[in-house]
């Protein structure tokens, strides 16, 4: 005899079925779903911004100077000591382009009234941080600033400058 | 014999009447079924109890909300056949549309103007379900379905805010993304999907386009079907009583044909003659082409941002825009699923001391609001305060704490101090915090000036 006497607690095929059914039907979901992220995702950033600038030769940049590049999205300052340093323009509160202001020596951002100074430092809030940087790099006395990752940062530290 | 020699109907009343079934009447039996066999007015039921007519308990706002979003529809639509959603011809098309497609800039400002509309519209609607108490069970999920809509229009509002990629489009989005990235752990990602990138550009213009046109109002559609359905099976329109009235069991029905859709014909005729009007002589803003360059001061965000902006002056960032705004979403989609312990449907303010109480709690509101916004700008300096806490904590988490206490130990002194019930005191705090938002958004508007200082509002029209 293959009589089959269900034992308590055992799962039936009905509902084997439905909790298979129901598998399908989440990995189903699940697979539209992380089709539809990935479909939404960043393309990757052509044109200019983003990439590497050439800058020009050190002897370009006095030192005290701000030189403001616009498709980088970058100041090239180069501090009273000779240091390099590439700040990103994008305020750190809300993202407005920074203006500088030669007059006070200071970054003011025109939408919510943070002011960093010439390093970046915040110098009245409500920005959180200081201005963030992109890295520098001095070839053949060339100044490179490479805008690919901005390089976020709590405060200014003299290992942030590059020397010619 | 006499049937066969009549002339058969000519084609147009066969055309007619294949559309068409019953002939019209004027009986109220007829009238009944003109409402149930058409599809447009059949989002009615046939008869409605004759005290929801009522103009003053209503406003007819559900209805003003569904007509303006068919007029973005149609407006809308027409925008489509001009625009072009591309940096370097998204501004350019509107300069055409202004100046050489014939109605071009009236079909325009009608849009502009009747989707800020439906903003203002959406929030009172919610008002008036709010006082009513009609969020209640069991209207306590069409409230959810309600709240959702609410925020589609403001999504909607903000990703049609960039098409025209002038200035006050570029920075209002900017500002509007920037905030996005305070969400914890995943907001960065959030806002670079949004954006594609990591500042505007083409994948920007084309994502807020796609969807401005498709996802958004689709969902609204489908949003609003499930809101006008879920009215009728709830029972319909709450029924307004007076403040010292017992619930009425029983009323008169009237007809919905004539009784309700001919004030509903003649709002929406009031509404669009003012609105066509308002767009003749008023034309929506249009700034010089958006420039990554150059951030314009003071740079705002769209006008319903801006109490939320005024909070980013107060606040650290993460709280001001995040943390306020999600904790006030979620009391308002618990409130209908807080017990209540009235029975006030219908009656506005809950009672006569409800009313007595949103009046005192509004002035209050009011005063609050503007006194600290004066005395934090003038005098309190929180991280100076507190200079071995982060800016996060000295703040934020503090003065959000002291603020939760406060409203907190607001609803206790209405309880102890007036007699209030709880659904008065929850009253007295949701007008207190509605007219703090009201007043922080007015600041906003009119008192902040370049730099975001405070100024008269003269002096901020001056620049």
């Amino acid at each position: 005899m293959t009589t089959q006497v269900s034992q308590p607690g055992a799962v039936s095929r009905r509902e084997f079925l439905k909790l298979g059914w129901g598998l399908l039907a989440g990995v189903a979901a699940l697979e539209g779903g992380l089709a539809a992220v990935q479909f939404s995702l960043p393309r990757v950033a052509a044109g200019e911004f983003g990439g590497v600038f050439t800058c020009g030769p050190v002897e370009a940049f006095p030192p005290g100077s701000v030189t403001p590049f616009n498709e980088g999205r970058f100041y090239l300052l180069r501090l009273d000591d000779g240091g390099f340093l590439a700040l990103y323009r994008r305020c750190t509160h809300l993202g407005c382009a920074v203006p500088w202001d030669p007059t006070t020596n200071q970054f003011v951002c025109p939408c919510h009234a943070s002011a960093f100074d010439q390093t970046g430092q915040v110098l009245n809030p409500p920005a959180p941080r200081p201005l963030d940087r992109f890295a520098v790099a001095i070839q053949d006395g060339q100044v490179r600033v490479d805008t690919s990752r901005p390089l976020e940062r709590e405060q200014f530290d003299p290992s942030q400058l590059v020397y010619a | 014999m006499s049937e066969s020699t009549s002339a058969p109907d000519p084609f147009w009343k066969k055309l007619w009447r294949s559309a068409v079934r019953e002939p019209y009447t004027g009986d109220r039996r007829s009238r009944l079924r003109l409402v149930m066999n058409n599809l447009i007015l059949h989002l009615h039921p046939a008869q409605v109890p004759v005290r929801t007519l009522r103009f003053t308990y209503s406003w007819g706002l559900g209805g003003l909300s569904a007509l303006l979003v068919v007029l973005l529809a149609v407006t809308g639509a027409m925008l489509m056949f001009v625009y072009t959603p591309a940096p370097d011809q998204a501004y350019q098309s509107i300069l055409a549309l202004n100046t050489q497609v014939w109605y071009g800039q009236l079909v325009r400002n009608l849009h502009h103007w009747a989707g800020n509309a439906l903003v203002v519209v959406v929030a009172l609607h919610l008002l008036r379900v709010f006082f009513t108490g009609a969020f209640r069970e069991p209207r306590a999920f069409n409230w959810l379905i309600g709240l959702a809509l609410l925020l589609l229009t403001v999504v909607a509002n903000f990703t049609g805010y960039l098409l025209p990629w002038d200035q006050l489009a570029y920075w209002g989005i900017t500002v509007g993304a920037g905030i996005l990235a305070y969400v914890p752990v995943v907001g960065n990602w959030l806002s670079q999907v949004l954006l594609g990138g990591p500042e505007i550009g083409p994948a920007t213009l084309l994502n807020f386009y796609g969807l401005h046109l498709s996802v958004i109002p689709i969902a609204m559609l489908f949003l609003m079907s499930l809101h006008f359905w879920r009215v009728r099976k709830d029972g319909g329109l709450s029924v307004p009583r007076g403040v010292d009235e017992a619930p009425v069991l029983k009323d008169e029905n009237v007809t919905t044909f004539s009784d309700l859709v001919r004030p509903e014909a003649v709002w929406a005729t009031v509404t669009l003659t003012a609105l066509v009007l308002w767009s003749m002589f008023v034309n929506a803003p249009l700034e010089p082409l958006a420039n990554p360059d150059l951030s314009p001061n003071p740079a705002k965000a769209a006008w319903y941002f801006l109490g939320i902006q005024e909070l980013l002056l107060h606040f650290h960032p993460l709280i001001g825009a995040i943390v306020i705004p999600g904790l006030a979403l979620a009391a308002l989609a618990a409130l209908p699923y807080l017990s209540g312990d009235m029975d006030s449907v219908g009656v506005y303010f809950r009672s006569r001391r409800g009313r007595w109480l949103a009046a005192f709690s509004a002035a209050a509101g009011a005063l609050l609001t503007v006194g600290y916004v004066l005395v934090d700008e003038f005098y309190l300096d929180l991280p100076a305060l507190l200079p071995s806490l982060p800016t996060l904590l000295s703040n934020g988490v503090v003065p959000l704490a002291a603020l939760l206490l406060g409203l907190i130990g607001y609803h206790g002194a209405m309880r102890r101090f007036f007699r209030a019930t709880r659904c008065e005191a929850t009253l007295s705090v949701f007008v207190l915090v509605l007219t703090g938002f009201i007043g922080l958004t007015l600041i906003g508007i009119f008192f902040r000036g370049p730099g975001m200082a405070l100024l008269w509002p003269w002096e901020v029209a001056g620049h």
